[in-house]
């Protein structure tokens, strides 16, 4: 969600049952303006927060003018000091895919896993047991990394793509009228298309290209991952995503006010299949 | 159209000696054409922005009026003379400070002068266009007028044109079949002196207004309406600083457009159920009665089963947990309307259970004594109903049986015995559920939950949909719907996650002692009046200063052990047969659980990880926080504790916390088939060799019989001869 509306988009993302108290909004409303100004970021998003076992990692990203470019992400774990994390990498990704559990809460934190890993020595090769070391910081990056790609969604309309290139926040953008509202197809994943190239002629013959230039959640996989609801009495269409519990994506209809949150453990569902 | 008809002016005098030295000017400067020639004059003279808009203006109307009369007129021919005529009249009538040599105006003195050579010219241009029968006016103007549009649009904008090679021959009159040649010499070309100015310039105006008045392919809004219509706003609503606003104005204008204000009698269609659960909302917050009296404000500040929603949803939103306010309030109210319909004693919000198309607000509450019994009888009695259905099959299926020669024998696998649900306001069955899926709706009470269906909830993990009566479709399969299960995991939950600070609740008097037989324990609290509440810091460090308040379910599925074997007065009508079975099943061992307020500090780990995480709601000032607990084992369980109050809540989807992946338990495996007895024997069919060797056996015997018979035959014969 976007910074500048954090209190009304907490309010109304509030429907999942996990805020922020007092103390932390406060503090974010004055820590969030202090990361825009020092990093020189356009817009910056509260991403939301993850739990851990002792402590909680609140979690930002800073935007730039093209609003797809790749985000930068920060932590904090009292809403006050901001840290950046790198980027994320396949190799960390591969890495941090055999950690499982909860998170510590503590940044420094290690997981140790043992694998067998081959080794050469003198022409004999063997295998042992070595002990892996992997930073909690490192499983945070993927994770934040894996969230982005799967469930960060956006309403259809408020970006636009200009023929040069950049994507910018469209300032026209007056919400989705209700019927649209309810319909998976007007949302799209915030991120670079992947699916977008697969659709037929025929289909892309009817896209607006300033518009839809995103990949909508119509063909995500599982098929019923996202639960939308109408809440306060059809005033507000609440989007949860059902592969990473947690992630509530939030609109009111024909308004501006649109923006997600993910609190939750930083675990994905992978029963989920079971439990359609 | 929005703009008006000019006002005729009366004609100034026709300052021809001026206009004609003004044309010999530029004549002499360049070679002329219309529409570059205004940017240059523009340059020229200083810039007065009076004389510009006067320019537009007056081009605008001269464009209006001669797009009317284009529009308006079907033939060519009469196009031409009329529109030229009224050009002549316009030119007459309008113009602006003498000082800008308006082509337009000169063009009936030029016109005049040059006859009707460029009429006849274009009109014979056109009627060739016509008799090809290619294109229309319009189009052919238009194809003529594309290159040029930014010409003539040049004088509203700021670029400059670069190139002016094309200035010399005219915008319009580069793609005119008749005026093609040398159209790439900056010279001069013969026919520009003999082309009066005026005439491209107008046939640019139409151009352009032609091209202007085309419609969109989806629509049929063209962009001179929509221009028009901004402008028009622009003109009366007078915004400050419009340009930076044009962008959102140039939508508002399109959008309303095509999206007139209805009917003020008519609703909105699509708002339409946005409206009703207002109006159903609405409801909640008038006061029932409607009568203002203090008699009905002493009875209601008097003692009320409503719980204090909005003080919990405080503490709650310290610890950063919970709906937001008006939600809360909503929620209250809602409550208040539960305990106004039903007879409820104790009421409490236990939280919200999150569905795929709809949540679920639970609300647990106690009935007053005596009260909830019709409830249960109706369910009772068709429980009953059930089972006398059943019987009479079971009677018809024995006779049948009788009658048949061949028994059919009967199957050796008998159901386990179904352990009798709790009692009301006992173990599981405490308290009673009411759920609705917003506040507003009307309140559903769920139904007592059996053991067997606690047993299946735990082997199943499904989302709720947010329907009541949705079947549950899974393996192993669930006995019953929706609200069964959904009755089933608000039971786990509560077992699980309930918890109040240490001495809050106390035991009753003490009766009897604990090793009862069949007892596990006490099963009833009470609040214990002398608690003075725990430090919140004491709180958060230790688990220890936590107890669970609600019973544990046992692995039976109930909270007191029943054993499954006790027969009862009908059990023992059914016979022998039965009892030898089950033999086989005796020994089944009494299953107990933690007793009652037991702290969570002897909670199971689950994989090395505390089953509950304490945190202090506000690190910066923790004199005045709130003690917050979170269950690792249930995501989205709560319970604060601040002084002598606490309370618990749930909003979540309403699963267990396992790290390990769901496994669905696998089908059971294939029954056995009957055991071989001397009833039924399996034998392999005989094949076609022993078939045919049995054949050829019988038929020999057969034979061998016959030649006896004959033999015997003959014998008696021959005695019978002899």
């Amino acid at each position: 969600m976007d910074a500048e509306n954090l209190l009304l988009s907490l309010e109304l993302a509030s429907g999942s049952g996990q805020g922020l108290s007092p103390d932390r909004r406060a503090s974010l409303l004055t820590s969030l303006l202090l990361v825009k100004r020092d990093y020189r970021y356009d817009r910056v998003l509260f991403w939301g927060r993850i739990l851990g076992l002792v402590a909680d990692y609140y979690i930002a990203q800073g935007l730039s003018e093209d609003q797809l470019a790749p985000r930068k992400t920060l932590y904090s774990l009292n809403c006050v000091e901001w840290s950046l994390l790198p980027p994320a990498t396949e190799e960390m990704m591969a890495q941090t895919s055999v950690v499982k559990g909860r998170f510590m809460g503590d940044p420094s934190h290690e997981y140790e896993h043992t694998e067998l890993q081959k080794i050469n020595e003198g022409g004999k090769v063997f295998e042992e047991e070595v002990v892996v070391q992997i930073k909690e910081e490192t499983r945070l990056v993927s994770i934040i990394d894996q969230i982005d790609k799967a469930v960060a969604i956006i309403p259809r309309g408020a970006l636009f793509k200009t023929p040069f290139g950049p994507i910018h926040v469209n300032r026209t953008f007056e919400g989705l009228s209700l019927s649209e509202a309810k319909k998976l197809s007007s949302y799209f994943h915030f991120r670079e298309p992947v699916q977008l190239k697969n659709k037929t002629l025929l289909e892309k013959a009817d896209l607006d290209p300033s518009l839809d230039f995103m990949d909508s959640l119509e063909h995500d996989i599982p098929k019923g991952s996202w639960s939308i609801q109408m809440e306060r009495g059809n005033a507000l269409v609440v989007l949860r995503s059902l592969l990473w519990p947690g992630l509530t994506f939030f609109h009111a209809p024909r308004t501006k006010n649109y923006g997600y949150i993910y609190v939750g453990t930083g675990e994905k569902n992978i029963d989920l299949p079971f439990m359609l | 159209m929005g703009d008006p008809p000019p006002d005729p002016e009366p004609p100034s005098q026709p300052p021809s000696s001026r206009r004609s030295s003004q044309v010999s000017q530029r004549r002499g400067l360049e070679l002329s054409r219309p529409q570059p020639a205004f940017p240059e004059e523009a340059e020229q003279i200083p810039l007065d922005t009076s004389i510009l808009q006067s320019n537009r203006g007056i081009l605008a109307s001269q464009a209006n009026l001669q797009g009317w009369s284009l529009g308006a007129s079907p033939t060519q021919q009469e196009n031409l003379p009329m529109f030229q005529a009224e050009e002549a009249q316009l030119g007459g009538v309008e113009y602006p400070s003498p000082n800008m040599g308006f082509p337009s105006e000169l063009q009936p003195q030029l016109y005049l002068e040059e006859g009707g050579i460029q009429a006849t010219q274009n009109a014979g241009l056109m009627l060739q266009q016509l008799q090809r029968g290619q294109s229309n006016l319009f189009q052919q103007l238009e194809s003529a007028y594309l290159e040029t549009q930014p010409d003539l649009l040049g004088q509203f904008n700021m670029y400059q044109r670069d190139d002016r090679q094309f200035s010399q021959h005219g915008p319009y009159l580069r793609d005119e079949p008749t005026l093609q040649f040398s159209p790439s010499e900056p010279g001069f070309t013969p026919f520009t002196l003999e082309v009066p100015e005026p005439e491209p310039l107008e046939l640019a105006v139409q151009n352009a207004k032609a091209y202007l008045l085309q419609t969109s392919v989806s629509c049929s809004l063209s962009l001179y309406e929509h221009l028009v219509n901004l402008l028009t706003k622009i003109l009366n609503q007078r915004p400050e600083d419009p340009l930076s606003i044009l962008e959102s104005l140039n939508r508002t204008t399109q959008w309303e457009w095509f999206h007139p204000k209805l009917d003020t009698l008519r609703d909105d269609p699509e708002m339409q159920p946005t409206y009703e659960m207002a109006d159903r909302q609405k409801a909640l917050f008038l006061r029932s009665g409607g009568g203002e009296g203090q008699q009905e404000m002493e009875e209601e500040v008097a003692e009320t089963a409503v719980p204090n929603v909005m003080e919990t949803a405080f503490y709650l939103e310290q610890a950063g947990v919970g709906l937001s306010s008006d939600e809360s309030f909503r929620i209250f109210t809602a409550l208040k309307q539960l305990v106004g319909q039903q007879p409820i004693h104790t009421c409490r919000f236990w939280g919200k259970i999150l569905g795929l198309s709809r949540s679920y607000l639970v609300a647990e509450v106690s009935f007053r004594e005596g009260e909830e019994e019709e409830g249960e009888e109706a369910a009772e009695e068709m429980m009953e109903g059930g089972e006398g259905v059943d019987a009479p099959d079971e009677e018809e299926g024995e006779e049948d049986e009788e009658k048949d020669t061949d028994i059919i024998p009967k199957p050796m696998w008998k159901p386990p015995p179904v352990i009798p649900r709790e009692e009301s306001r006992s173990g599981t069955n405490k308290y009673l559920y009411f759920v609705c899926n917003e506040p507003g709706r009307p309140w559903t009470r769920l139904p007592h939950v059996t053991p067997v269906q606690i047993v299946q909830a735990r082997k199943i993990k499904k989302f709720f949909t947010g329907f009541l009566d949705a079947p549950v479709v899974s393996y192993p399969p669930f006995p019953g719907n929706e609200a069964n299960y959904l009755r089933a995991q608000i039971a786990r939950i509560s077992a699980a996650t309930h918890i109040s600070p240490l001495g809050f609740y106390q035991f009753g008097e003490e009766e009897g002692d604990e090793e009862e037989e069949g007892g596990a324990g006490r099963d009833s609290y009470e609040e214990n009046p002398d608690f003075e509440g725990i430090p919140v810091l004491e709180l958060v460090d230790s688990m220890a200063n936590w107890v669970h308040h609600a019973q544990h379910i046992l692995p039976q599925g109930r909270c007191t052990w029943v054993n499954p074997l006790q027969k009862t007065e009908e059990e023992e009508e059914l016979g022998e047969e039965e009892e030898k079975a089950d033999e086989g099943m005796e020994g089944v061992e009494q299953e107990v659980g933690p007793p009652l307020l037991t702290p969570l500090s002897e909670d199971a780990e689950i994989m090395h990880m505390s089953p509950w995480t304490t945190r202090l709601s506000c690190s910066l000032c923790p004199q005045y926080s709130v003690a917050v607990v979170r269950s690792n084992l249930w995501p989205g369980a709560y319970a604060y504790a601040s002084g002598k109050k606490f309370e618990n809540i749930y909003i979540g989807w309403g699963h267990k916390y396992s790290p390990e992946n769901f496994n669905p338990p696998l089908p059971a495996p294939v029954q056995q088939e009957y055991p071989n007895s001397p009833e039924i024997l399996e034998m392999s069919d005989p094949t076609v060799e022993e078939e045919q060797a049995l054949k050829a056996a019988q038929e020999q015997t057969l034979a061998a019989a016959e030649e006896e018979e004959e033999d015997e035959e003959e014998d008696e014969e021959e005695d019978l001869d002899d």
